[in-house]
């Protein structure tokens, strides 16, 4: 019983955390883009740039950003994200950040705005069986902020 | 080699403004204390689809790491392997036996290495099965933990006797539905990050994920010393890692589904020399 309402609880806060952003699940996608803010709050690129090298970003596991040189091993798994503001649009950009299984097939990129449909998800990398609701990898917001900074990524 | 070591660690840095030249495995051959040559690269069993030539994660290594492998007196693993030789004739449990009263030198077990896990009695048995399974039922012994150092030195002392003969797990016949299920569980995407064992050590070997060089997670230098960890690794613990590190329920070591993928995992390895005990960062 004190399980649950702590859960309900935790859940709350974090829909609270984003207003009312969409639930993952009620995301629009089209060709892989998401037209609308998922907040309504503009990105905060500053904010964008910390999440790519950090908990549950950590977008340069994968992509080297010339931009992030000060930090150390760039990994090479996706693209260069160097210029990816002059590729994409901010849609896409957003499509691609939330869920880029939309816009790659298959990709091995993570799906940062995505509650469902995992196969045997854990409790973060406890290696243990994940309790309760799932949140996504990043919140609404972060998802707003990683666009911000992305589209500063000019040639 | 020190030289060439400094210069490696510049590179890896370089790579993080995307210069990718760290791709791939290196060229280096492999010749144990200067007589016993490894095959590290090889084409790939006819039943691997995404893959043609095989490579021991040896070659993925710095030259600082594959050095520790060249010569026994060198390698780490060897203290381990040591105290098994110690443990293999000491009289252990309440039938008054050791391993040597009944199996004779351990030589003996040449060649048991590059076969196993196999089906017996329609079981999927492997090393470490074998191991408790005499411990328990011949010697009256306690059963040794999966990933404790006195197994993992036994089982390395027994793949020693394999050292430089080809991989070479048996997939048909009785081991057909193991090796299916295994192979299910290797592209099955785990976690809350989605990614399968393929996403990392097939579609992306030679690739840098973060400060990783990624091999193709081959599993014939088993159990291995990790320098990180300072102690020899088993298979299963291995497997636990990468899977937790998707964000994902891991399997527990010596559960059903790591034995199925040990076996599918290996039979990958068929062909590359039994490098036992290896050496890894
Ligand atoms: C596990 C590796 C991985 C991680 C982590 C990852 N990505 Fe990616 N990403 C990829 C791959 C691979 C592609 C190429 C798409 C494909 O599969 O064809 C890609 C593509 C992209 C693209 C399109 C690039 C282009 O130039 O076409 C963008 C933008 C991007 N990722 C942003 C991010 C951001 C932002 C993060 C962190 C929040 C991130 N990625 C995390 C692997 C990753
Ligand atoms: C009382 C006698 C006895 C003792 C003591 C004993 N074993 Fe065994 N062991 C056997 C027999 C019998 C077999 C079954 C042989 C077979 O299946 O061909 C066996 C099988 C094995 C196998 C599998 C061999 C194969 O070819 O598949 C391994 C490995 C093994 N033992 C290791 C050990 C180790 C290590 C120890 C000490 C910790 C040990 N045994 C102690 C009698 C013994
Ligand atoms: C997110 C990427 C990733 C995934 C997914 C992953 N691994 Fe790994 N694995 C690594 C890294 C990084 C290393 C250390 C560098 C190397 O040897 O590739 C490693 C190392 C290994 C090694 C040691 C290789 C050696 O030479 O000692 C094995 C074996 C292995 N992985 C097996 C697996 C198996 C089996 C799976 C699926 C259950 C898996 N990995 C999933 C990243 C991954």
């Amino acid at each position: 019983m004190k399980t649950t309402s702590l859960i309900v609880a935790s859940v709350l806060a974090a829909g609270m955390a984003s207003a009312d952003a969409p639930a993952p699940t009620d995301v629009v996608f089209e060709d892989g883009a998401v037209a609308a803010s998922l907040t309504g709050t503009p990105g905060n690129a500053a904010e964008g740039r910390k999440i790519m090298n950090k908990g549950a970003g950590n977008c340069i596991a994968c992509h080297a950003v010339s931009d992030l040189a000060e930090l150390a091993f760039h990994g090479e798994i996706g693209p260069g994200l160097d210029g990816v503001g002059d590729r994409w649009s901010e849609p896409e950009l957003r499509g691609i950040v939330a869920n880029a299984k939309n816009m790659f097939p298959d990709t091995v990129m993570p799906s940062f705005y995505k509650t469902e449909g995992f196969i045997r998800i854990g409790n973060g990398f406890t290696g243990k069986a994940a309790e309760g609701a799932v949140d996504p990898l990043l919140n609404a917001q972060q998802i707003e902020d990683v666009v911000a900074y992305l589209l500063t990524l000019k040639e | 080699m020190t030289k060439k070591a400094i210069s490696l660690g510049i590179l890896a840095l370089a790579v993080g403004a995307g210069s990718g030249a760290y791709a791939g495995p290196d060229d280096d051959s492999l010749v144990i204390n200067d007589e016993l040559e490894m095959v590290t690269e090889t084409a790939a069993p006819a039943h691997m689809e995404g893959i043609d030539t095989i490579y021991s994660g040896w070659r993925f290594r710095t030259d600082e790491t594959q050095s520790l492998q060249l010569d026994d007196f060198d390698n780490p693993a060897m203290l381990t392997v040591d105290q098994a030789i110690d443990a293999y004739s000491e009289v252990d449990g309440s039938e008054n036996e050791s391993c040597a009263s009944c199996h004779g030198d351990v030589e003996s077990f040449a060649g048991l290495s590059a076969a196993m896990p196999k089906v017996k009695d329609g079981n999927l048995v492997t090393l470490e099965d074998e191991i408790n399974n005499c411990r328990s039922t011949r010697m009256g012994a306690e059963e040794w933990k999966w990933s404790g150092q006195d197994m993992q030195g036994m089982v390395a002392l027994i793949g020693l006797q394999s050292r430089g003969m080809p991989v070479d797990v048996a997939i048909d016949g009785d081991a057909a539905p193991f090796w299916e299920k295994g192979k299910e569980i290797y592209y099955t995407r785990y976690g809350q990050l989605e990614l399968s064992c393929a996403s990392c050590h097939e579609e992306n070997y030679g690739n840098m994920i973060r400060a990783d060089h990624l091999s193709q997670g081959q599993i014939n230098g088993f159990p291995t010393y990790r320098l990180k960890q300072a102690r020899l690794i088993s298979r299963h613990n291995r497997f636990r890692g990468c899977i937790r590190d998707t964000r994902a329920h891991t399997f527990a070591e010596g559960s059903d589904e790591f034995r199925a993928l040990e076996l599918y995992v290996l039979s990958r390895s068929n062909g590359l020399s039994v490098e036992t005990p290896a050496v890894r960062q």
